[in-house]
């Protein structure tokens, strides 16, 4: 997409200004080598078959932090998140190879527990997916999988993960309910409910806003805001004023690499690479 | 060359909401139709069974005597209804676990290739006439029947379910057939429903740390149960009307037994078996109100399973 190139560096200011606007409220490390990694990703390659769609990736994910990953339709963002919980396997001729260690497991190792490594590897998707049964139900389904607890103790930490969804005031009256008939941001709020009732250590979302409105929008951006205190989060999205907004990193992707990384203020204003440049400008994606 | 000019516009002649009224009246019309041809069996069952519902009044739904002899005729209904009710009982008992295993493990287990050719055989299975059936039933699982399972449950089940000479035919041999029959329909609805589900669904069950079966028991199943309770409907329909293969091997005899070794009838091969030889108005009559307690145990079944939709609907939240 071409852009006036007034236009565009309107918007490039308007980025970077949210990044100030954020940076004023929050005080981050800005010392990465401070932090501790979560996630290192070495020479990730994905196919799909025989095409490829990932190409070398090489990352470090620091642990209570939100990492947005931002690139033009198509160039693997999704697709390199869903190598993390291993999702992709459920497809037959898609393959991952090189490395991904979770504090330091690797987590394309065959001998890696499948059932644990989800259970630690949270994942929200782009269109909401509440499961066919109730309110309750639906936050309760990871816990009834991976614990054996009672009634009580299920039910106290449903109502903990609806309260930190920010969900529990808009449905604390009728959890009897079948989750689908909430709106598709308080289901988009109740898979996250559903996905931090089992406590896991980092939380993919895969464009979470992109199928909601605006409001509901908000409300998940602060949500994320909140939550990364607990967990360490993955943001893909193809919205820059949200990756401007909530994230702490960014990474930006193309054509199935990794062609920057870095703090969120860094790319967005002094985006090292040409091609990062072009893209939260504005001039093609 | 064409000149644009000189292409006449067929503007004037066609009439947008015209157009529009012709044709909703012809689908309209056609949906009619279908129920006034409902309807209209009814009301042709019903006069025709008139003189037999006059003469043996309600004593024909629970008596099993069925005397054709002109001049002492006595005709009541159950052990037809009971036959139809027996072997469609177990076909469905036997079709239900197995189309629904076979229906998840093509969509979610077998590899493309295989899926493919299982799924082909299975719609070849569901493409063969009744007749054919009817003939393997008699001449080929008729005797394997005889020879091996028959001996085989009634001496280590036993019981008076099991009990009695193997003859080979009889009500489980004829349910066992429905089964194979009713199978192939089951399997593809089910299947189909199954494909329906997001792919995102599923993902986000695996995603939490499921296996396949829990993500199968817990949230495919509960996705599905509408399509599948329909699957189940339809192959149900099927067994309960079906005729020729049930001809064959149920034995026609107008008797009831607690064992499923014997011969019995059901509604639909009585009346394949008696119309030709129906001579008296009154036997005549009779079979066709056997015609229309099929006819009602159809509705009936409908009606049961909109019921039970609609709860499962309450419970399960809008989709399901």
């Amino acid at each position: 997409m071409m852009m006036p190139a007034e236009k565009s560096d309107n918007l490039f200011c308007s980025l970077a200004g949210l990044v100030d606007e954020r940076k004023t409220s929050t005080t981050v490390d800005s010392d990465p080598s401070k932090q501790a990694v979560k996630i290192s990703v070495r020479n990730l390659n994905f196919f799909y078959g025989h095409h490829q769609a990932l190409f070398d990736n090489t990352i470090d994910l620091f642990a209570n932090q939100v990492t947005a990953i931002i690139g033009p339709s198509g160039c693997g963002k999704s697709t390199h998140i869903r190598t993390y919980n291993r999702i992709f396997e459920l497809y037959r001729n898609q393959k991952a190879q090189g490395q991904i260690l979770l504090d330091g497991e690797d987590v394309l190792s065959p001998e890696m527990n499948l059932i644990d490594l989800r259970k630690r590897v949270g994942m929200i998707f782009q269109k909401p997916s509440p499961f066919p049964m109730t309110i309750f139900e639906n936050v309760a389904y990871g816990l009834r999988l991976h614990y054996r607890i009672g009634r009580n103790e299920l039910a106290d930490r449903v109502e903990m993960a609806l309260k930190r969804s920010a969900l529990w005031d808009e449905v604390q009256d009728k959890l009897d309910r079948p989750g689908t008939e909430l709106s598709g941001g308080q289901q988009q709020r109740l898979c996250i409910a559903r996905a931090i009732a089992v406590e896991p250590e980092v939380l993919l979302m895969d464009e979470p806003s992109s199928a909601i409105d605006p409001v509901a929008t908000a409300k998940i951006e602060d949500l994320i805001e909140a939550l990364k205190e607990k967990y360490t989060i993955v943001l893909v999205t193809h919205n820059m004023q949200q990756a401007a907004r909530v994230s702490d990193y960014t990474a930006f992707f193309y054509n199935g690499s990794i062609v920057e990384f870095g703090r969120t203020e860094q790319i967005f204003k002094k985006p090292a690479m040409k091609q990062t440049e072009d893209y939260i400008t504005g001039r093609f994606g | 060359m064409h000149k644009l000019s000189t292409i006449k516009t067929t503007a004037s002649s066609r009439d947008q909401t015209r157009a529009d009224l012709l044709f909703r009246g012809f689908t309209a019309l056609c949906a009619i139709g279908l129920i006034l041809i409902v309807v209209g069996i009814f009301i042709e069952l019903l006069m025709n069974s008139w003189p037999a519902i006059k003469k043996f009044g309600l004593s024909f739904l629970v008596s099993q005597k069925w005397n054709p002899v002109p001049g002492i005729e006595e005709f009541g209904a159950l052990s037809s209804i009971f036959g139809t009710l027996a072997t469609t009982a177990i076909a469905m008992l036997i079709a239900t676990p197995m189309s629904l295993v076979i229906a998840i493990f093509l969509v979610e287990l077998a590899p493309p290739r295989m899926a493919g050719i299982v799924g082909g055989a299975i719609e070849l299975l569901a493409a063969v006439p009744s007749i054919i059936y009817g003939m393997w039933g008699l001449f080929v699982f008729a005797p394997f029947m005889q020879d091996h399972i028959q001996p085989f449950l009634g001496e280590v089940i036993g019981g008076p379910l099991f009990e009695g000479p193997p003859m080979g035919i009889g009500i489980l041999t004829a349910g066992i057939i429905l089964a194979l029959m009713i199978l192939p329909f089951i399997t593809a609805v089910a299947r189909d429903v199954f494909l329906m589900i997001p792919n995102v669904v599923k993902e986000a069950s695996h995603g939490m740390g499921a296996t396949t079966w829990e993500v199968t028991y817990k949230v495919v199943w509960p996705y599905c149960i509408h399509g599948i309770v329909g699957a189940l409907f339809l192959g149900l329909g099927r067994a309960i009307g079906e005729t020729m293969a049930i001809t064959f091997v149920i034995g026609n005899d107008h008797s009831i037994s607690a064992s499923v070794f014997s011969a019995g009838t059901s509604i639909a091969s009585t009346l394949a078996n008696e119309f030709t030889e129906a001579s008296e108005p009154i036997y005549l009559s009779a079979l066709f109100e056997l015609g229309l307690v099929l006819f009602g145990l159809t509705v009936v079944f409908q009606i049961v399973a909109q019921l039970w939709l609609r709860r499962l609907r309450k419970s399960t939240g809008g989709r399901a």
